[in-house]
């Protein structure tokens, strides 16, 4: 991880590259995090992982929280990781609702991470966040015809119906 | 035979086609297949017996863990999570143990870091071998199958000693571990962890010379480097084509700084490379639970808070402030304040991860976990693009998935 001063510096060069890109930096239970602003999220990260010096090339996770009541709702995480340095640094978007039937939407980074492919179409599958630019979003986890997003919290914990033969009638 | 055919009044347009050779069939395999693991599809474009199009198609086990941890204090998510990726069950609880540990900022005494790396690197072995013995079976080795299952059973033997469950244990708790190890199980485990490597050399006899094996391991499945990195992958995959990469030695977690271990890597990247490196692996968590078990220190085997952690059960009956804790704890759980954290350990199969969202109240309000068989998944279309069909087999018992892990 890079230390409290370290991610200041880090947070200084984007700061010349990509003006106005993070929006702030937090250092919370030895775990660096930036949060980016979500439209220019894919400009961070392009940075973090060529920029020479720091090359934080390795995406090892990316997921979704929903973060309600607070606004905005959802966050993105990117966990990133600097191989040579063994650092790791969160990346963090903040979507708001748009509300209504409308999913929020971000940038997807399958370009530059090819490995985002699956985990951006899982928090499409359970959080309705829309990638733009994904080359095949669709539901991975979740049957393709379900409807709703199960992850978000106003999503309620409740059984599904099984059907077994013979029983379908009990669930009519 | 065209003209016969015309003669009789049947169209010949497709034997004249210059594609005919090139046709493309898509077959399905799975979800119920013993060679998939598990519950994984597989839909396949073949020319003849080549693979030139591979999706596979997951989802078969989901059953909505995550959520299902969002409605469960602290404490009952443990089993819920062990049930994810069922093979490693030990790394599961260490993460998510780890995270809610990191989250209240609770420090775990030395005798539980050794106990929770001996145990871990037990299931390592275990997982190793459960791996071994499916897929040489899937390669047509069937005696390695009752060989590796063999030794698995002696380290399940271990596990219920230790534990009173052979599998899903519930072991370790947020703080340390639920019980100190019994009387006599350092002997048995030590006699295992000794045995071990002979037995390793003992699947390597039955393997290493073993013509249609190393036919169909040797060269296949390959992907560079670079491609798997990009892809994500971790773990005894990305270590065979010679990446070391290794959690436990980059980053300081448990006891594994203190432990004297190497990391196996391969050169090529071949489904051979996968088999060396974890076989080489057993060998070294052999040698990890020996040195635990040499060092093991002395002392509690579990935190001494009482907000979190459970009061001795001697202490109930004459302490009513015990009393109280252990009610308190049992009935509503502690509470985390708000944060989040990330926590990856080194699993069998790559990096395990666990991201744990706290909003104040007495249950996660995000539990997720990356799990290296779903994104290592990813790399089985650039390890079995253009092969054999029985090659694509190979490489995905080599890729290891769990698919309970995948689909959660």
């Amino acid at each position: 991880m890079p230390d409290a001063p370290g991610l200041e510096l880090i947070r200084g060069e984007i700061e010349r590259d990509c003006p106005g890109a993070v929006l702030a930096t937090s250092y919370d239970r030895a775990q660096a995090a930036l949060l980016v602003d979500p439209a220019r999220v894919i400009e961070a990260l392009t940075w973090l992982r060529d920029q020479p010096g720091q090359r934080y090339d390795f995406l090892s996770s990316l997921h979704a929280a929903d973060y309600l009541p607070n606004e905005p709702r959802f966050g993105l995480h990117y966990e990133l990781i600097n191989r040579e340095r063994v650092e790791r640094v969160r990346v963090k978007a903040m979507l708001p609702d748009p509300g209504g039937e409308e999913l929020p939407e971000i940038d997807s980074c399958v370009e530059l991470f090819p490995t985002a492919e699956a985990q951006e179409r899982e928090v499409f599958d359970f959080f309705g966040i829309v990638f733009r630019g994904h080359p095949n979003l669709t539901r991975i986890l979740m049957p393709d015809d379900y409807v709703g997003w199960p992850q978000r919290r106003d999503f309620p914990v409740g059984g599904e119906p099984v059907t077994f033969t013979y029983s379908e009638r009990r669930y009519d | 035979m065209t003209e016969r055919l015309a003669e009789v009044g049947i169209s010949t347009d497709v034997l004249d086609t210059p594609d005919r050779d090139r046709e493309i069939m898509t077959v399905n395999v799975g979800p119920h297949h013993p060679a998939t693991h598990g519950v994984l599809r597989l839909v396949v474009d073949l020319e003849g017996e080549l693979v030139r199009e591979l999706r596979p198609v997951i989802g078969y086990v989901h059953t909505g863990i995550e959520k299902s941890c969002e409605d469960k204090s602290y404490w009952k998510v443990i089993p819920f999570v062990e049930r994810m990726d069922y093979v490693s069950y030990f790394f599961q609880m260490e993460a998510f143990c780890g995270a809610v540990e990191r989250l209240i900022d609770l420090e775990i005494p030395p005798r539980a870091k050794y106990l929770r790396t001996l145990f871990l690197e037990l299931n390592r072995i275990h997982s190793h071998l459960v791996w071994l013995g499916t897929t040489a079976l899937d390669l047509g080795a069937i005696s390695m199958l009752w060989y590796c299952f063999r030794e698995r059973d002696k380290i399940l033997d271990l596990f219920e000693m230790a534990t009173g469950q052979r599998m899903h244990t519930r072991y370790f708790q947020v703080g340390g571990v639920i019980e100190d190890i019994p009387v006599g199980f350092e002997a048995k485990c030590r006699k295992f962890a000794e045995e071990m490597p002979i037995r390793v050399g003992q699947y390597e006899a039955l393997l290493d010379r073993n013509e249609v094996f190393l036919q169909r391991t040797k060269g296949t499945g390959v992907v560079s480097r670079e491609r798997l990195l990009e892809l994500g992958v971790t773990g005894p995959l990305l270590r065979a084509a010679g990446e070391p990469w290794d959690l436990r030695k980059a980053f300081d977690y448990l006891a594994y700084p203190e432990m004297d271990f190497k990391i196996p890597v391969g050169t090529v990247g071949d489904n051979y490379d996968r088999y060396r490196v974890r076989v080489a692996e057993m060998v070294e968590s052999a040698s990890i639970v020996r040195q635990c078990l040499d060092a093991l220190p002395d002392g509690p085997y579990i935190a001494d808070d009482r907000k979190y952690v459970l009061p001795p059960r001697s202490e109930l009956s004459t302490s009513m402030e015990s009393l109280i804790h252990h009610f308190k704890l049992v009935t509503e759980g502690y509470r985390v304040a708000p944060g989040e954290v990330y926590y990856s350990i080194e699993g069998p199969r790559g990096e395990l991860g666990c991201f744990v969202l706290a909003d104040g109240s007495a249950k996660p309000a995000r539990v997720h976990f990356r799990d290296p068989s779903f994104v290592n998944l990813q790399a089985f279309r650039d390890m079995a693009l253009d092969s054999y069909v029985a090659d694509m087999i190979a490489s995905l018992g080599m890729l290891d998935p769990i698919l309970g892990g995948v689909d959660r």
